[in-house]
């Protein structure tokens, strides 16, 4: 298998503190991969790493064999690195269509274009109506997204980013928040993304990492602590300790 | 999938935004008119076409891209002075070409000092701002070989208009020139805002952090539209001077960029014609207030700024309800739009 999105020796520090510490994370092509650790492990710091949000102290990160830790955040989005933010971070003042439209439009590089008005490009809304069909936005496309209901706005979180079409996805807790008769819907969406798409997952819920995971990373006080599949991840006992613990999974 | 009805639908839809509300078109209409109708205001409606055309600038990059500045008298000043220049010296006599290169001028010194405002915070852009259009004042000053200094650029002769139209000192002229070029960069600054360049502006200032999550690079959005703005303002600039044949320091002042600040504060941001119902406004009262009362005329206009504030824009929005519902019954595309809207509504 080839790898697809690599770390070496990653490290980051706030200060004093040790947020990633020589972490070597491989995902391979294809991959359903999930990352899970207790709170404040630094899962959400590494994915701010991989996408360039934050700079790295040291170390280095690969994608598809080629170096990206000194590209900014949209060049990466342009190589094909897209994400969900844990806390959702839309534009409220624009409306599905036009949030999934600003990074259909980038992708195919008329995001530019500041003579032809926004919708003259059929391609582009043709695939933004795709999308949201996909993720059942149908119905509220024309709203502002300040109004839309929590499940919604996750549910847009998720397909802004696949509106990227990335070749790497990563979903910083995608259901976290949303009550628990929606969470279906966002398992659905998550098992039906295009299998060729390597999907890098964190989560809580263990529920939803043990469906979705063919292979889990551990990572716990900023170091990966632990790497396996997710039969061994859960018989492992150093993990049930330091992560588990009374929830007792598996 | 290619060809689809609902794709149709939203592209109309999307498309539709951009096309004229009827109030517009009557806004536009009262401008026009008032070449015929009030042929003896001529000289304040310059005035305020030109602070209209600054405010605009303004609205561009505070409305549209989130950056507040406190130094928008630079690009301002820098056109009035180049248009001041060029015609003193017969460097470019034909006022047309004057002002297309006093924009272009400051243009050029809005991308090279658009890096500065690049990083930071609301405040650190502030000081930014404002400290650019400070230095800017002082080498004016410094330099009065050039600028004519404290007083003031004179000697200028401005050349009739394309060769053929003198002006005259009833501003006649001049307003007719201040207001084409205000339609002129109204309209281009219309067809940016209603773009996917303009939409992505719209999402930077929402949310810069998701903004670059999907692949939008936002500081070189940012420079661009820093660039377009003082592009406009030096063309306000040099409106100004061209219109005047005088240009003197007070282009460069600290009070003009808070001005406009107040200005566009009155009439509202982020739909193009707040700076420009500011600019009536704030002229008009200016006028009005100073006949009656010369040295105290500011204060109105402070109370008038706190009003606005502590009401809220909202709820003024509101008060004008009547009036859009009214503009939305003679909106021919309103039927056409509910008739889509049945459309969809039948969708399953």
């Amino acid at each position: 298998m080839t790898v697809m999105l690599e770390t070496i020796a990653l490290e980051k520090r706030f200060g004093g503190l040790v947020a990633a510490s020589n972490v070597a994370l491989k995902v391979e092509k294809g991959a359903r991969h999930a990352l899970i650790g207790p709170n404040g492990a630094g899962k959400t710091t590494l994915i701010n790493l991989l996408t360039g949000v934050l700079r790295p102290t040291a170390g280095r990160i690969v994608l598809d064999a080629r170096d990206i830790t000194a590209l900014k955040p949209h060049a990466r989005v342009k190589l094909g690195i897209a994400r969900t933010f844990q806390i959702n971070q839309l534009f409220a003042e624009l409306t599905p269509i036009e949030t999934v439209g600003l990074a259909v439009s980038e992708r195919l590089g008329c995001g530019k274009d500041w003579w032809r008005s926004v919708g003259r490009r059929r391609e582009v809304t043709d695939e933004v109506v795709n999308i949201l069909e996909n993720f059942r936005l149908i119905d509220v496309m024309h709203e502002r997204t300040a109004i839309l209901p929590y499940g919604k706005q996750r549910l847009l979180e998720i397909a802004v980013a696949v509106a990227s079409a990335p070749r790497v996805l990563l979903l910083d807790e995608p259901a976290a928040g949303v009550p628990e008769d929606e969470r279906h819907m966002i398992l659905d969406i998550v098992a039906r993304l295009p299998p060729d798409v390597t999907v890098l997952l964190i989560e809580h819920d263990m529920d939803l990492v043990f469906q979705f995971a063919k292979r889990i990373s551990v990572l716990v006080n900023g170091v990966l602590f632990l790497e396996g599949s997710p039969d061994a991840i859960a018989r492992d006992e150093r993990v049930r300790q330091v992560y588990l613990g009374e929830a007792g999974h598996g | 999938m290619s060809e689809q009805p609902l794709g149709e639908e939203v592209a109309r839809r999307l498309v539709a935004r951009a096309s004229w509300h009827p109030l517009e078109v009557l806004f536009w209409a009262a401008a026009l008119a008032s070449i015929y109708v009030l042929p003896g205001r001529h000289l304040i409606l310059t005035e305020i076409a030109i602070l209209g055309l600054f405010a605009l600038s303004l609205d561009l990059i505070l409305g549209y891209a989130g950056i507040v500045s406190l130094g928008q008298a630079a690009f301002f000043g820098f056109g009035a002075y180049t248009a001041g220049l060029l015609a003193k010296h017969d460097l470019v006599t034909e006022p047309l070409l004057a002002l297309i290169v006093s924009g272009v001028g400051a243009a050029l010194l809005g991308f090279v000092t658009s890096f500065l405002v690049l990083r930071g915070s609301d405040l650190t852009r502030i000081m930014v701002t404002l400290g650019v259009a400070l230095v800017l004042r002082e080498i004016a000053n410094r330099y009065a070989w050039l600028t004519g200094g404290a007083d003031g650029l004179q000697g200028i002769e401005i050349k009739p208009l394309l060769g053929l139209y003198r002006f005259d000192m009833f501003g006649h002229t001049a307003y007719c020139y201040a207001l084409g070029v205000l339609i002129v960069f109204f309209l281009l600054a219309r067809r940016i805002v209603y773009s996917p360049f303009g939409l992505s502006l719209q999402s930077i200032k929402g949310n810069p952090l998701r903004a670059a999550a999907v692949g939008i690079p936002i500081n070189g959005r940012l420079v661009a539209i820093y660039t377009i703005a003082a592009g406009f303002a030096g063309v306000a600039g040099a409106l100004l001077t061209q219109t005047t044949a005088f240009t003197s320091l007070s282009v460069l002042d600290f009070e003009r960029s808070a001005d406009l600040l107040l200005v566009l504060i009155i009439g509202g941001t982020g739909y193009l014609y707040g700076g420009l119902i500011g600019a009536v406004v704030f002229k008009l009262m200016q006028d009005y207030l100073a006949a009656l009362t010369p040295q105290y005329w500011p204060f109105w206009i402070g109370l008038l700024f706190v009003a606005i504030v502590l009401i809220g824009r909202e709820r003024m929005t509101s008060w004008t309800k009547p009036i859009r519902a009214l503009a939305a019954r003679l909106d021919w595309r309103a039927h056409r739009a509910a008739a889509g809207g049945a459309v969809e509504a039948q969708r399953p």
